[in-house]
């Protein structure tokens, strides 16, 4: 009697748990819908039978209890029940396979307009790799990996020298661009994992893996590392940002390449990125330029820690101190050649700061990458080769 | 009847041991040996449990526990996972009630290698020690997950890299050796050794259920056998067959060309067929507990045994469904989610005759009955959700997640459980001579039922929301993520406070174990009124060599309950058919 309550509870209960609970998939940010649906599908079905044998169960525990002298019926089988019911599941299991099936071809299958974005995961961070205005990944190999290589780039490979390789943990992507994600490993498996996305795949050394989305939404997502990779795999996170094709563009001019990698460049920080913004709301580049052309006022290229001629004579080294000057209190000192015509910005101490890191790091040596065309070559899908990616390591190699 | 008439044990005589120690120690008695088994077995699943205690605290606790650190949590998670399937669960299923069993229900004296049966037990006793062992190594034990997956298990970024992974790997090569000496003599026994009369197609469903499981084990332990040998060489010798070239931890190591891949076949080849080496004799011990306490014969027999050696045979064909976002070659998706669904077909066949054997029954509420019901419910949940997860593309958002947790859990965690409790307060009276007491006995049983179905069943959910299994902490620093809101952290509050109580209940089991073989009621040679043939030796519990001068004969099926005009509601195997007049 308690068990058949018991189990007619547990039963019941399930099912009120499943439509009060708040933890359902959340809202799905990319394309695959088509998962999402066959998990419903699944849902209902292993629902109705899950209800109806657990409470068939409740229900004959309780009804059938144990009298003195009764007897059960002695039915040894029934081969007409029996072949129905295997009737009745096959079709619930084809039911629920079929759309399984379909949804696993397309997820195999990159479309062929997807780019490429190389996940290079170590323990326990990750980086990312583009292949570059040519959109072909130069070859790569763990074995080439040394400090000043950090994504084992084969050196005299061609290709790789427009690569884009962003390190740090956080990736931009365009929203409503397919992406076809190439997953590297340079020492255990890893795996890539957006919860909103729901796909994933894992990175394995020595082979090259992948799997594609195309994110619907912007929205900055917390990469999780789903598969176990040693003692900090709980702290290997990053983020990926689906933003716009525009703010994409701006993001990736501020990446660095292979071959200005290996000319000593570094990609912008955080902060000078800031800067950068700043100044740009402020104004600031409406009479300074950031590669050394004369505007109305002085380039902002070179200057951190040089030398200037101002307008009374003296020279004065361009320190911290300075710049700093300059900005808040624009008359004090005048660079020779120009005239006091800048108003003081309204600005934070902490903006003041952002918008020095990003003066500090505009250096003409080294030079420039060119990955203007990243963004370019995006727009026109047809331009990205589509062939398998060069990553895959050659036997011969 | 075109059986043997003479049975082969009948003319074999038996040596009784004359010392106390040949007697309880290095017995030969496959029931000494059984108990030796499953107490070990539950020595062993008592350290699982505890760490699986810690764990939980963790979770729900971060910091609570500054001595546990991220590396403690990853070796409990590896210890935890592998005692309870291989050194428990397969240990006792097959080691415990495999010997217990096969012998009393296939009518025979003892298993066909009675040595070999003892050096079993030893052999799997050192495997116990050696695993044990690795607490006190260098570096602690593994924490490479119980998958063991290169290249991490033998990288310096994973705890117990060197000695503990050696020790892991060996106790289970020396695991293989006390399995494959038992598992021959289990299928030998059932196949050379069964009684007059006795049958294929009248051997009760818990002894067909072993002798499948057996053979998927022989099958599928060499895998696991040379997987370790080869793990040891990468780890040892520096060859590379799992490992690549790599650079771990800044250091450029020597390896090139293994494939962590090849690995993870191996594992799998072995490691699917291992839960229904765990699950066919659960299988079979809940068909032959639910026919008897139900008082009816168990719905659909012939379907039951074909159903058990369906899966069986499928079960082989299944693995790779583990390595679904792995990176193996994507057409593998198509074959191996179309054998994992069609496999759901005999399985869930077995779950409708376990129900259908209750309607029209006359259903003895017994506390092996409750566990038998609530395996039933809990192995319901646990096997829809591998349809679930077995849907290659369903598989991609929930792997890795709490949903596999929670499903495994439910479906070879809980509910063998379940089979195993129900088949100890099932045949303790046999085998000791006294009934278990009743009263905590059902204590045991509501706390467990519930408190188990408390933990798993919400687990799912977390897994829906995308939290990842075998984190440290989720929440970096108290930090709530969106994808793991405050109130899954209060859940997973709830979860742990359940543990812990299904955990401390566990001494009430122990408690009675212990306190009934000393002072529990004295049991009567057959207290269900069951048929199978364990019940019918000539003394309870019953003396080496179980039976007298002259095996049993069979003359039917051992579910003859309830059968129109007879006198009782069941009729034993050895009770001759009644001539038609």
């Amino acid at each position: 009697m308690r068990i058949a309550i018991l189990l007619c509870v547990v039963t019941v209960g399930s099912v009120v748990f499943n439509f009060t609970t708040p933890f359902h998939f959340d809202a799905i940010g990319s394309n695959w819908n088509l998962i999402d649906i066959t998990v419903y599908i699944t849902f209902i079905i292993c629902g109705v039978v899950f209800v109806v044998l657990g409470l068939l169960m409740a229900w004959w525990v309780y009804k059938f209890q144990y009298q003195e002298g009764k007897y059960a019926e002695y039915e040894p089988e029934n081969a007409k029940l029996e072949s129905q019911l295997t009737i009745i599941t096959t079709i619930g299991v084809v039911v629920m396979l079929a759309p399984g099936l379909v949804a696993w071809n397309d997820y195999i299958r990159p479309p062929s307009d997807a780019y490429e974005l190389e996940v290079f995961s170590e323990q326990w961070k990750w980086s990312y790799r583009l292949p570059g205005a040519d959109g072909v990944f130069g070859a790569a190999h763990n074995k080439h990996i040394k400090l000043d290589n950090p994504f084992g780039m084969k050196r005299d490979d061609p290709y790789g020298d427009d690569d884009i390789l962003i390190q740090g943990g956080t990736v931009k992507i365009p929203v409503g661009r397919p992406v076809k994600v190439l997953l590297r490993s340079k020492d255990v498996l890893h795996d890539f994992w957006v919860p909103a996305i729901r796909a994933k795949m894992d990175a394995v050394p020595g082979m090259v893996t992948y799997f594609w989305f195309e994110p619907i939404v912007e929205k900055v997502y917390e990469v999780l590392c789903a598969e176990l990779c040693g003692r900090g795999h709980h702290i290997m996170r990053g983020w990926m940002h689906v933003v716009s094709l525009e703010e994409y563009g701006t993001w990736l001019n501020d990446q660095v390449t292979w071959a200005g990698m290996q000319a000593g460049q570094v990609p912008l920080s955080p902060e000078a990125q800031l800067g950068r913004q700043l100044a740009s709301e402020n104004g600031c580049f409406g009479c300074h330029s950031t590669d050394g052309t004369t505007t109305s006022g002085p380039t902002w290229l070179d200057i951190w820690g040089g030398t200037v001629e101002l307008d009374d004579g003296t020279t004065r080294v361009r320190d911290e101190a300075y710049i700093r000057k300059s900005i808040l209190d624009p008359h004090s000192e005048i660079v020779f050649g120009y005239s006091a015509t800048m108003n003081p910005p309204d600005i934070t101490e902490e903006e003041l700061q952002s918008i020095l890191d990003y003066i500090k790091v505009l250096k003409s040596e080294p030079e420039e990458p060119e990955i203007d065309d990243e963004a370019a070559s995006l727009e026109s899908s047809s331009e990205v080769d589509p062939t398998p990616s060069p990553t895959e390591e050659p036997a011969t190699e | 009847m075109a059986t043997v008439e003479v049975p082969y044990q009948e003319t074999v005589p038996l040596h009784h041991p004359k010392t106390w120690i040949g007697k309880y120690i290095f017995s030969q008695d496959h029931k000494i040996i059984a108990v030796q088994y499953g107490v070990t077995a539950m020595a062993v699943g008592l350290v699982a449990l505890i760490l699986s205690e810690f764990m939980r605290i963790q979770i729900a606790f971060p910091g609570a526990m500054p001595f546990f650190t991220a590396d403690h949590y990853y070796q409990a998670i590896t210890m935890h996972g592998m005692i309870m399937v291989i050194y428990l669960l397969t240990a006792f299923l097959l080691g415990a009630f495999g010997n217990f069993c096969i012998p009393l229900m296939c009518g025979a004296r003892d298993m066909v290698f009675p040595f070999v049966n003892m050096l079993s037990y030893w052999v799997y006793l050192l495997s116990v020690i050696i695993l044990m062992i690795s607490y006190f190594v260098p570096g602690g034990p593994t924490g490479a997950g119980w998958t063991l997956y290169p290249p991490q298990t033998i990288l310096d970024g994973t705890p117990g890299a060197d000695w503990g992974i050696a020790t892991m790997l060996i106790s289970l090569a020396v695991f293989i050796v006390a399995f494959t000496m038992g598992g021959l003599n289990y299928i030998t026994t059932i196949l050379q050794a069964r009684t007059r009369g006795l049958t294929l197609m009248r051997m009760p469903l818990t002894v067909w259920g072993i002798f499948i499981a057996t053979f998927l084990g022989l099958v599928a332990f060499p895998a696991l056998f040379v997987s370790a040998v080869m793990m040891l060489l990468d780890n040892f010798l520096g060859t590379s067959f799992f490992m690549p070239a790599v650079v771990s931890l800044g250091q450029s190591l020597d390896y090139s060309g293994g494939q962590p891949l090849l690995f993870q076949h191996l594992f799998w080849f072995f490691g699917h067929p291992e839960v229904y080496i765990v699950a066919l004799p659960a299988f079979g011990v809940i068909s032959d507990l639910i026919s008897v306490h139900a008082r009816k014969n168990i719905f659909g027999y012939r379907m039951m045994v074909w159903a058990i050696v369906a899966i069986g045979a499928l079960s082989l064909v299944v693995w790779a469904h583990h390595m679904y976002v792995a990176g193996m070659h994507p057409s593998f998706g198509f074959f191996f989610a179309t054998t994992t669904l069609i496999i759901a077909v005999p399985t869930a066949l077995k779950v409708y005759n376990w129900i259908l054997t209750l309607w029209r029954a006359n259903i003895r509420i017994t506390v092996p009955m409750l566990f038998a019901l609530a395996f039933v419910l809990t192995f319901i949940v646990g096997g829809i959700t591998g349809l679930f997860l077995g849907n290659v593309i369903i598989d991609i958002p929930l792997s890795d997640t709490y949903f596999v947790v929670a499903h495994f859990h439910m479906v070879m965690g809980v509910s063998p459980i379940f089979a195993i409790f129900g088949g100890i307060y099932h045949w303790y009276p046999k085998l000791t001579g006294r009934m278990l007491n009743d009263t905590i006995g059902r204590l045991h049983f509501y706390i467990t039922f519930i408190g188990t179905y408390a933990i798993y069943f919400p687990m799912h959910y977390l897994g829906f929301i995308g939290t990842p299994r075998r984190y440290y902490e989720t929440a970096l620093g108290g930090e709530v993520s969106d994808f793991y809101p405050a109130a899954a952290h209060d859940l997973n509050i709830f979860i742990t406070c359940a543990a812990l109580i299904v955990g401390i209940s566990q001494v009430l089991f122990i408690y009675n174990l212990v306190y009934s073989y000393y002072h529990g009621k004295k049991a009567p040679a057959n207290p269900w009124g069951a048929n199978s043939l364990e019940w019918c030796t000539p003394e309870t519990p019953p003396r080496h060599g179980n039976w007298e001068d002259r095996l049993p004969t069979v003359h039917r099926w051992a579910y003859d309950y309830g059968v129109p005009g007879e006198e009782k509601d069941h009729v034993p195997q050895t009770v001759p058919r009644r001539k038609a007049s």
